[in-house]
C-alpha cells in the first residue's frame, strides 16, 4: 500500500521517478547483499568440510590413497567444464543487461549443459569408486572426500535446477527488474561454486596425489 | 499495484545494475587468467616438475591467486559494492575461515603427534586388546 502512496504522491509532484528510485533502491540492494551473506555462510560450511578433510585426508585405514583413486585427467576436464560455465554465465549476464532475451537463454542453456557435464563426470567417479568398494564407509579419507566433493556437487545440482527455473521465467516474462535480480543472484551463486572448486581441485585432488 | 511498480521500477534499477556487473573485457581477462592459473598447477603435478613439498606450496599459492581473480573479475568484488558491506561480510568470513581451518589443523596435528607413540605401538596395543578379551 505504501508503494502506491509514494508513487501517487510522486506523480503529483515535479519529479516522480526520483521519488520512486529512493523507494526501490533499498530492497534491490538488500536482496543482493542478503544473498551475499548467505554465500558467506555457505562458505563457512565448506570451510568446515575442508577442515575435516585436512584432518582426515590421510587416514586411509588400509584403504586406497588419493594417488591410487584420483584420475587427474578427469579432474582437469571437470575443472574446464566449470570454468567455461563461469564465463558463459558471464555472457548470459551481459546479454541480460542488453535485454536480449534470446541470447540470455542461449548462454544460460550452454551454462546448464556444462554444469550437467560436470555433474555427470562427478557422479561417474562416485559410482565407480563405490563399485570398487571405496565408498564413504571405507576410510576417514573417503568419508571426508565424499562429504566435501558431494556437498559441492549437491550445490551444482541445485544451481542447475535454479538455472532451468530462471530460463522458464525469462522465457515467459522477459528480462524485467525481478528476473534480472534473480539472474544476478544465481550469477553470484554459480561463480561462488567455481571458487569453491578451486579449493577442491587444488587441495583434494592435486595435493591428494602428491606423496 | 504491481503495474505501477513495474512501469517505474524498470529502467531505473536496470541502469543501476549496469554498473554493478562486469564488462565483456572483465570476463575475458578473468577467464584467461583463470585458465593460466589452473593449467600451471595441473602441469606441475602431472609432470612432476618440482619436489612434492615445494609443489604443495606453489599450487596453494596459485589457488589463492585464482580465488582473488574470480572474486574481482567474476564476482565483481570491490570495496564500494553494496556500500562496502559486501567487503565487510567477506572479511569477517575470511577471518572465521582462517580460524576454523588453521585451528582444526593445528589442534588435530598436535593431538596426532601426542597420540602417535601409543597408537603406533602395535605390539602393546594388540596385547592390550588380547588381555581385555
Amino acid at each position: 500500500m505504501s508503494e502506491i502512496n509514494v508513487t501517487q504522491a510522486g506523480a503529483a509532484s515535479a519529479d516522480p521517478s526520483s521519488r520512486f528510485y529512493v523507494h526501490e533502491h533499498h530492497p534491490e540492494n538488500g536482496t543482493l547483499l542478503g544473498f551475499w551473506i548467505y554465500l558467506m555462510s555457505d562458505c563457512l560450511i565448506f570451510a568446515c568440510l575442508f577442515a575435516t578433510y585436512a584432518v582426515l585426508g590421510r587416514n586411509y585405514a588400509g584403504g586406497p590413497s588419493g594417488a591410487e583413486i584420483f584420475e587427474l585427467g578427469t579432474v582437469a576436464l571437470n575443472t574446464a567444464f566449470l570454468l567455461f560455465s563461469s564465463i558463459t554465465y558471464g555472457f548470459a549476464m551481459l546479454a541480460a543487461q542488453k535485454k536480449n532475451v534470446k541470447a540470455t537463454l542461449v548462454w544460460l542453456a550452454i551454462t546448464g549443459v556444462l554444469g550437467a557435464c560436470f555433474l555427470y563426470l562427478e557422479l561417474d567417479e562416485f559410482t565407480h569408486l563405490i563399485h570398487e568398494g571405496f565408498g564413504p564407509w571405507r576410510s576417514g579419507f573417503l568419508t571426508a572426500f565424499f562429504a566435501l566433493v558431494g556437498t559441492h556437487g549437491l550445490h551444482v545440482t541445485f544451481g542447475i535446477v535454479w538455472l532451468i527455473t530462471l530460463m522458464f521465467q525469462v522465457g515467459k516474462h522477459g528480462i524485467n527488474g525481478a528476473n534480472y535480480r534473480r539472474l544476478a543472484c544465481l550469477s553470484m551463486f554459480w561463480h561462488f561454486l567455481d571458487v569453491v572448486w578451486i579449493g577442491v581441485f587444488t587441495y583434494v585432488y592435486l595435493m591428494g596425489v602428491l606423496p | 499495484m504491481s503495474n505501477v511498480h513495474h512501469a517505474h521500477g524498470h529502467h531505473v534499477d536496470h541502469d543501476d545494475h549496469m554498473e554493478a556487473h562486469g564488462s565483456f573485457k572483465d570476463y575475458t581477462i578473468g577467464f584467461i587468467l583463470s585458465v593460466i592459473l589452473t593449467a600451471i598447477p595441473f602441469w606441475l603435478v602431472m609432470t612432476h616438475q618440482l619436489a612434492p613439498g615445494t609443489t604443495k606450496f606453489v599450487i596453494l599459492g596459485f589457488a589463492a591467486v585464482q580465488v582473488v581473480v574470480h572474486m574481482v573479475y567474476f564476482l565483481h568484488m570491490n570495496s564500494k559494492s553494496e556500500g562496502g558491506w559486501n567487503m565487510m561480510a567477506m572479511i569477517l568470513t575470511v577471518i572465521l575461515l582462517v580460524i576454523v581451518l588453521s585451528g582444526s589443523i593445528w589442534v588435530m596435528y598436535h593431538m596426532n603427534a601426542n597420540m602417535m607413540p601409543h597408537m603406533s605401538n602395535d605390539g602393546a596395543s594388540t596385547h592390550g586388546m588380547h588381555d581385555m578379551q
